[in-house]
């Protein structure tokens, strides 16, 4: 193998590759807050309402979940920017990534919305409580319990997908690593350690999650 | 009088010929890593279920990595990898490479799964019945198996289909890299996308409606 590995320009940068992994952690963490409460949406309106809204959102799932998330970054980022919308990269990717997130997790919450009885709710009407109570006090922390694990593996994603951010210029850990390996031609070693850094992050979602489903599903 | 040049010639019907082979390029990569992956992924699942702890402590982190780490990351690091030990690789080959392993590490859990949802009773019923350990894997675990996993494999396979747009990083020319071409020439970025974004769903949407279909009469 005739090359020569330079670890120390990286090692120097490591500094600042750390901060973009916060950012990287930030956009997804709030794609996914914000997926969380449009997918809740989006699965209750193809659930409960039918015309055109209902039509709209089972458009937003479909698209969401059949096409690239590439393709849905572009789409944001150039698609919006020829019709003269142009967002900061750091919109971009937060819209690409809660456009996908909602997308699956509608159809998780659906599977989750399925999984528990009808008679449930009706109980809770007969009990007195309003539609609304019955869903926020019943039906909803059951779901969250369902598709639990579904929604920590659409962090992972998250974090994943959120590396495209790279190709619209957003400097989170994948655009940091990008703009640092261009400086240099390090690109390989950058690399290498970016990829440990995404290793670990994904490592600590998967760890978080499973101490906090032993804290939150005790009973 | 046109007092103007053009630099950018619009969208021609020769364009979406130029879009519709490369969609046929996302297709013949997808389908050439789906192929081996799947492949090479049900092996790995049916050694992960037969060696519990080794298999656990073995095969498992390493796949691990490549279901933790960035395609695009995986894509960037081997591509520039391969020529420090001395292999020369297109674009494509790199890619199919890398998916192949991709997708082998997503479907070995799925191949496992799969494995694991036979009951043990119904194994060894069958091997009391006198079926050899692989008369067992061929007529009882393959096809109650298959039927559990079979639609999160389609899952994957889809997956895979769409992650191949990130071989167009390191230039290999398939459906999004040649809508990119396309719009830096005719400037036509709305429809372009669009119509790259409608190969897209015509590829993957009747798949998943299929797969979602058989989910629900299996389950029944």
């Amino acid at each position: 193998m005739n090359y020569n590995f330079h670890w120390r320009p990286v090692m120097k940068a490591l500094p600042e590759l750390l901060e973009a992994a916060l950012l990287t952690l930030q956009v997804a963490a709030l794609s996914m807050v914000l997926g969380v409460l449009i997918g809740l949406g989006l699965s209750l309106i193809r659930m409960h309402m039918k015309g055109p809204v209902r039509w709209l959102a089972t458009t937003w799932v479909e698209l969401a979940r059949n096409t690239p998330a590439l393709f849905q970054l572009f789409f944001f980022g150039f698609g919006l920017g020829a019709v003269g919308v142009h967002l900061t990269p750091y919109l971009i990717v937060l819209i690409a990534l809660t456009f996908n997130n909602a997308g699956y997790l509608a159809e998780n919450f659906r599977g989750g919305f399925k999984a528990v009885p009808d008679t449930q709710i009706r109980a809770s009407r007969s009990l007195g409580m309003t539609a609304f109570q019955a869903y926020t006090r019943i039906v909803i922390p059951q779901v969250l319990r369902i598709v639990y694990y579904p929604m920590t593996n659409q962090m992972v994603w998250a974090v994943l997908i959120s590396s495209l951010g790279m190709l619209v210029g957003f400097r989170e850990l994948s655009g940091e690593t990008q703009f640092f390996a261009s400086k240099t031609f390090r690109i390989f070693e950058y690399f290498a350690i970016t990829a440990v850094i995404y290793y670990v992050i994904v490592k600590i979602i998967l760890g978080a999650a499973s101490l906090l489903s032993k804290r939150l599903f005790r009973y | 009088m046109e007092t103007t040049s053009r630099f950018f010639s619009g969208f021609t019907p020769n364009d979406l010929w130029f879009l519709a082979e490369a969609a046929g390029r996302t297709l013949w990569i997808s389908i050439l890593s789906i192929g081996f992956g799947t492949v090479l992924g049900v092996f790995f699942g049916w050694a992960l279920s037969v060696t519990k702890t080794a298999g656990t402590l073995t095969i498992a982190p390493i796949l691990d990595i490549f279901r933790s780490v960035p395609l695009i990351i995986q894509l960037v690091l081997f591509f520039n990898f391969a020529p420090m030990i001395g292999l020369r690789l297109s674009p494509f080959d790199a890619g199919v490479i890398i998916l192949t392993i991709y997708t082998a590490a997503l479907v070995s859990n799925v191949a496992r799964a799969g494995i694991e949802a036979v009951g043990m009773p119904m194994r060894r019923s069958a091997r009391s019945l006198g079926m050899s350990y692989w008369q067992d894997m061929r007529y009882v675990v393959w096809p109650i198996g298959l039927r559990a996993v079979f639609p999160s494999w389609i899952g994957v396979a889809l997956g895979v289909m769409k992650d191949s747009a990130l071989v167009s990083v390191l230039g290999y020319v398939e459906l999004l890299k040649a809508s990119q071409i396309l719009i830096t020439r005719t400037q036509d970025t709305l429809l372009i996308l669009a119509i790259a974004g409608a190969f897209y769903f015509a590829l993957s949407y009747p798949i998943s409606l299929y797969a979602s279909k058989l989910e629900e009469r299996w389950s029944q």
